[in-house]
């Protein structure tokens, strides 16, 4: 009895190990980010601070906020969000309609092939940007929304889901007299708001973490949104203080710029942190979803 | 009767079939007209961005010319290919992308699964979801986040280099020193991967037939017994699909990590088949050249999807198609 009672112990003992482990190498990182961000200079320069923030102050988010660079590129990715989530969106859930009536739409074979096939082979990198080249739309705002608009895999994803849609609500609708269209934006889409919500958040994150595209695409300065310029802030002069030997380091100086680092960091964040949430709710089922009916 | 009229009765006997079928494809273009008009954005974003680049691989086989435009320029046939083979760093790309996904594969893959199997035996289901909503996290933060929160914790003055000085060791400058790029890299993709991959094994994992642990209860089998012979078995299915689509992947790394994470202090190990391409196309204007060397990367990685495929449908019976 005795001996089955430690050995139970040492397994709960384990397991509780095992829980705080993972919750900590992945929360203490960006917690630390927080921490330091909001923290007095002198005691960051002195390496004081590990799990709270000390003299309380608030002067790199004033930095951070006043920083012209960082606004217009906070506002130029908002805008691309908007816009591009509502194309990406759009076309997604009309065309995922389409392709869900399987007797109904010629040609159905071929347009589901027409859709699969992109997900296995592309152009590559430079035959993309070539394109997008040629379209004229390099350096615009449609050269970060268009290309990477529709993701066949999201459109599978939402092609399931309308065609497990109770088909009896659709033919109630056609005998009314509804066309097509009209299912679709009158009896279909209010019905299946878990689904819009599930691609468009999956839309709008990953323009919202877009970081090669705009970079390739993008030459003029102000319409560069948040990564290129949270990139060109958080790697600035990272080479240059590797090469220091620690001796010769100027902390004073750099804790400043780290501070402010983060402080960047966090809030090209929030909106992810804020959305989150709801996110999480929605991704797992989204992809139960494409995973039981593909 | 002779052949002639034979032949023209045929012909009216098969007419009324074919005006018959011809008039019910009409029938079916009018009745889909309107599901065609929803899906034609699609229609033609996929031709213009999907299927022109496709296209466009061919300049691989030209002397490509930006000013002298797709059909304009020359025909060179293998040139481009034969030059890169040609090329001393050759070997080093190749091998620094094969090793860097080689290694990233080893390591992160049984990742998600041991998650997986852990999530499985915790009991309360808030301590449960607490632990998937934080592993979940870090899939969301972008590349640059990422990258960056790495960069600034191993530089001289992160967390990491203060707690090694608190232990009265010399600091590491991790990221001019090329041993540790590979590390760095492997341990960043299972810090953001792992939670969201396990997301499908949990999935497989919940679809385990719950009276296969009873009955093993009443036999008498242990903890350890019932996840060796009735949680692995049934999820491997589900294993031995992720393990084909990843060496399916092996040559294709994760592009804009390594991108960002690139300095000229590691670049003997950070280069690889994607950022030679990148440089080589956008910044040296070899477009032809470049492409040859990104087609030559995903013609090998079919290859390896197609081989590792067969090689799983030869020895088990699970297999992607």
């Amino acid at each position: 009895m005795n001996n089955v009672l430690k050995r139970i112990n040492i397994f709960t003992f384990i397991k509780y190990f095992v829980y705080i482990f993972i919750i900590v190498v992945i929360l203490y990182p960006i917690s630390y980010m927080v921490i330091i961000s909001f923290s007095d200079g002198l005691a960051v320069m002195k390496n004081e601070i590990w799990l709270y923030p000390k003299g309380f102050s608030l002067s790199v988010y004033d930095k951070v906020l006043r920083d012209p660079r960082i606004m217009t590129a906070y506002l130029n990715t908002i805008i691309y969000v908007i816009a591009g989530t509502s194309i990406s969106l759009s076309t997604t859930v009309c065309a995922a309609y389409a392709l869900s009536k399987r007797n109904k739409l010629i040609c159905h074979k071929f347009l589901s092939i027409f859709i699969l096939i992109p997900m296995f082979f592309g152009g590559g990198m430079i035959p993309t940007y070539l394109t997008v080249k040629n379209l004229g739309i390099l350096d615009s705002i449609w050269a970060v929304v268009l290309p990477g608009a529709i993701s066949s895999w999201n459109l599978i994803i939402t092609r399931s889901f309308f065609i497990n849609f109770p088909h009896e609500i659709e033919e109630s609708g056609w005998l009314d007299g509804l066309s097509d269209y009209g299912i679709l934006f009158y009896l279909v889409l209010p019905l299946s708001k878990a689904v819009l919500a599930t691609i468009g958040l999956f839309y709008g994150v990953g323009i919202w973490n877009a970081f090669f595209g705009p970079f390739l695409y993008l030459d003029n300065k102000t319409k560069y949104p948040l990564q290129i310029i949270l990139r060109d802030i958080v790697m600035q002069g990272v080479e240059n203080e590797n090469k220091m030997s620690n001796a010769a380091l100027n902390r004073d100086g750099i804790i400043v710029g780290d501070a402010l680092k983060y402080a960047t960091i966090i809030v090209s964040m929030v909106p992810i942190i804020i959305v989150y949430p709801f996110i999480q709710k929605y991704y797992a089922k989204g992809i139960m979803i494409g995973s039981i009916k593909g | 009767m002779n052949l002639q009229q034979a032949f023209k009765n045929r012909i009216n006997i098969i007419k009324p079939y074919y005006t018959k079928k011809f008039a019910y494809k009409l029938k079916r273009l009018s009745n889909s007209k309107q599901l065609l008009v929803l899906f034609m954005p699609c229609f033609i974003y996929m031709l213009l961005f999907r299927y022109l680049p496709i296209w466009g691989v061919l300049i691989a086989f030209k002397d490509y010319k930006i000013f002298k435009g797709f059909m304009a320029s020359e025909w060179i046939g293998f040139k481009n290919f034969i030059s890169f083979f040609n090329n001393p760093m050759v070997y080093k790309l190749i091998m620094n992308t094969f090793l860097l996904s080689l290694y990233s594969m080893l390591w992160s893959f049984p990742m998600p699964i041991l998650l997986a199997l852990y999530l499985n035996e915790l009991k309360g289901a808030r301590s449960k979801k607490f632990l998937q909503t934080v592993t979940y996290l870090p899939y969301f933060l972008s590349t640059v986040v990422v990258v960056g929160m790495f960069i600034l914790f191993l530089s001289p003055r992160g967390f990491v280099n203060i707690a090694i000085e608190l232990l009265n060791k010399h600091p590491i400058v991790f990221f001019s020193n090329s041993n540790y790029f590979r590390i760095i890299y492997v341990v960043m993709g299972i810090w953001t991967g792992t939670g969201w991959g396990s997301i499908i094994y949990i999935a497989a994992l919940s679809n385990i037939d719950p009276t296969f642990y009873e009955a093993a209860k009443i036999d008498g089998a242990t903890k350890i017994q019932m996840v060796t012979f009735i949680t692995i078995p049934c999820i491997l299915p589900t294993v031995v699909t992720m393990f084909l689509l990843n060496t399916g992947s092996l040559l294709s790394v994760g592009f804009e990590r390594i991108f960002l994470m690139q300095n000229p202090a590691n670049l003997s190990v950070s280069e690889v088949l994607s950022t030679y391409v990148y440089k080589q196309g956008i910044k040296s204007a070899n477009m032809g050249y470049a492409t040859a060397v990104d087609l030559f990367n995903s013609v090998v990685g079919l290859i390896l999807i197609f081989m590792s495929n067969w090689v799983a449908r030869s020895v088990s019976e699970y297999s992607l198609w």
